[in-house]
């Protein structure tokens, strides 16, 4: 907060600058990064990204150049977070090579430390062994395709599940050493056979400890137990996700797969559009959204034409004939270029019209045009990335804001899910306000019609007039 | 004492409910139009409609004949027909127990020109019930 405070006076004083000069440049909020690649384009193509309005005064909404330093320098500070999340990784990689080699040691110690004594290994000893190997190697596996898989989120709490899987599994492996030293190692026992049986019970049993966190991680998650509504509070709009029993951070990492779309232009046209309407009654605003949405719907309608018109003029080569006219032939890339200009201002007055402009930057159109260039697809397909709104993973990565995500709720964080809960996600720009509710239980009786049981009468009512 | 009603009501008049006990006795003189010869009213029930849809009857079960519309300045209007009166009788003949096409046929006889109803009315009957207990 010291932070904040201190950047403020300095803040108001740009705004104030930022008033004087006309901008021609993208609207503050991306990172720095794209800002330079945003100037650079304007230099090649003066038509392309260029935005006429100029930023009059910076409000609490909007974000200067300090606070995007300010708030890449905190990202920076939170890679010290990572550190716990390896040493949860470290951990149990300690304790499951731990777990791996102990059988292999119960096995191995009695003929290192006392093979004299030892009875000879019979028939059925070493079948067992054949057992044992086999089984490590399922165990190997099945660890391997349960617990090493890349995790998609950081969450702020330790796993309780998985916790208890770690520490169930210490205990047990802590245990059979224990008997066995005390019971075999100091007795220096002679049944080799017996400790083969042994190391084949310890694995065996951690086969079922296996089988036990499959259930609790995987299966447990799997029947649809939830309903997650998901609110976006830029916009109001909500989406439905279904979900097991899960803890709250791990729904999280489930539901967002579509947040945010385009919500930093979206939220800044709705605050200057809040400015305008203050002064407007109803009327207007219902004047003006008709008129929007008839701009829309024209543009739209121009862009499909251009686009299609554009598309005819490229064809596919077939192998033979691409020895016939070598000056011409050209690789996907430069056929977008080719036929890009010509429908280049269409896309361009789509986008602004439906302030979809900053996600998608010059280059990312080209590039789309060529993988549609180059899978023979149809103008339409070209199209749909534009005129319908998708999942945000479509975007660019300099598009996401942050990978940062806050979760906020007045309940503790690591219980499951229950009904009627709610928590918000906050990221910088915006936050989704989620609701829990219960799949409700639904009791389903039978009751059984007989076919001939459908008889009709006729009931008239007539009125006759005499 | 139950005193029947005998002789048209001509002139426009309007029997006052309640006022007179008993079932009424109406006469309507056609009036000709053209071929037809009309009353100028509506009737609706029947033994072959369905009783609960009759909107006049106290007794959803009452398979008679009702008046359902009455034309203005009509035949029927001029006699003292009113609307939800209840057809016993035309000219002799039984309505209690007949389908719609039969009471049609029944009152639309192109050989009479004059044809006597027995009806009655609801608030009649209220009245007899009432007079009936006190």
């Amino acid at each position: 907060e010291r932070n904040r405070e201190r950047h403020k006076s300095p803040r108001n004083k740009d705004g104030r600058g930022s008033e004087k000069s006309v901008t021609i440049q993208a609207p503050t909020g991306e990172p720095l990064l794209a800002n330079d690649s945003a100037r650079t384009e304007e230099a090649q193509d003066d038509n392309w990204g260029e935005t006429t309005t100029a930023i009059t005064g910076t409000s609490e909404h909007s974000i200067s150049q300090e606070d995007i330093a300010r708030i890449s320098k905190d990202m920076e500070d939170s890679v010290g977070l990572d550190c716990r999340r390896y040493l949860g990784l470290t951990v149990a990689a300690v304790l499951g090579l731990l777990v791996f080699l102990t059988p292999i040691a119960f096995i191995l110690l009695p003929p290192i430390l006392w093979r004299d004594e030892l009875e000879p290994c019979s028939t059925i000893c070493e079948g067992l062994f054949i057992s044992v190997a086999f089984k490590l190697l399922i165990l190997l596996i099945g660890t391997w395709a349960l617990f090493f898989r890349k995790q998609r989120a950081d969450m702020p709490r330790i796993f309780v599940f998985r916790a208890l899987l770690l520490v169930l599994i210490f205990l047990f492996v802590v245990s059979y050493w224990l008997f066995y030293g005390v019971r075999i190692l100091d007795s220096r026992d002679r049944n080799y056979q017996g400790i083969v049986q042994y190391a084949v019970s310890l694995v065996d049993a951690l086969l079922f400890i296996h089988y036990l966190a499959v259930v609790l991680l995987e299966l447990r998650q799997l029947q649809p137990m939830f309903t997650l509504q998901v609110v976006r509070s830029a916009d109001g709009e909500s989406r439905f996700y279904s979900l097991g029993h899960l803890s709250c951070p791990s729904s999280t990492v489930l539901s967002p797969k579509g947040p945010s779309n385009n919500a930093t232009g979206q939220s800044r046209a709705m605050i200057a559009a809040a400015a305008r309407r203050r002064d407007s009654s109803h009327n207007e605003l219902y004047y003006e959204e008709a008129e929007h949405e008839r701009r829309v719907k024209k543009r739209r309608a121009r862009l499909v034409v251009a686009v299609e018109e554009a598309f005819i003029h490229i064809q596919r080569l077939q192998a033979e004939e691409q020895q016939k006219a070598p000056g011409e032939v050209m690789d996907p890339r430069e056929a977008a270029q080719a036929i890009f200009p010509s429908m280049a201002r269409a896309l361009q007055k789509y986008l602004r019209t439906t302030r979809q402009q900053n996600s998608h930057s010059m280059e990312s159109i080209l590039q789309h045009l060529a993988f549609c260039i180059t899978h023979s697809m149809t103008p339409k397909a070209f199209l749909e990335r534009y005129l319908s709104a998708g999942p945000t993973l479509q975007y660019d990565r300099e598009r996401w804001l942050s990978t940062q995500w806050r979760l906020v709720s007045d309940e503790a964080v690591t219980n499951g899910l229950r009904d009627g809960l709610v928590f918000v996600l906050k990221c910088l720009d915006f936050s989704l306000v989620i609701n829990v509710k219960k799949i409700p239980f639904i009791m389903l009786s039978e009751e059984f019609i007989d076919p001939k049981s459908h008889k009709f009468v006729l009931r008239l009512q007539s009125e006759t007039s005499v | 004492m139950l005193l029947p009603l005998w002789g048209p009501h001509l002139g426009g008049g309007c029997v006052q409910p309640g006022q007179v006990a008993g079932p009424q006795r109406v006469e309507i003189h056609k009036l000709r139009q053209g071929e037809n010869l009309i009353l100028g009213f509506s009737i609706g029930g029947g033994i072959d409609q369905d009783p609960s849809q009759n909107p006049f009857s106290e007794d959803k079960t009452d398979k008679g004949i009702y008046v359902t519309r009455v034309s203005e300045g009509g035949p029927a209007e001029i006699a003292g027909l009113q609307i939800g009166d209840k057809i016993m009788q035309v000219n002799g003949w039984d309505m209690t127990m007949v389908t719609h096409d039969q009471a049609r046929k029944r009152l639309t006889k192109r050989s009479e020109e004059v044809v006597r109803l027995l009806v009655t009315r609801q608030s009649l009957q209220k009245a007899v019930q009432q007079s009936m207990l006190s």
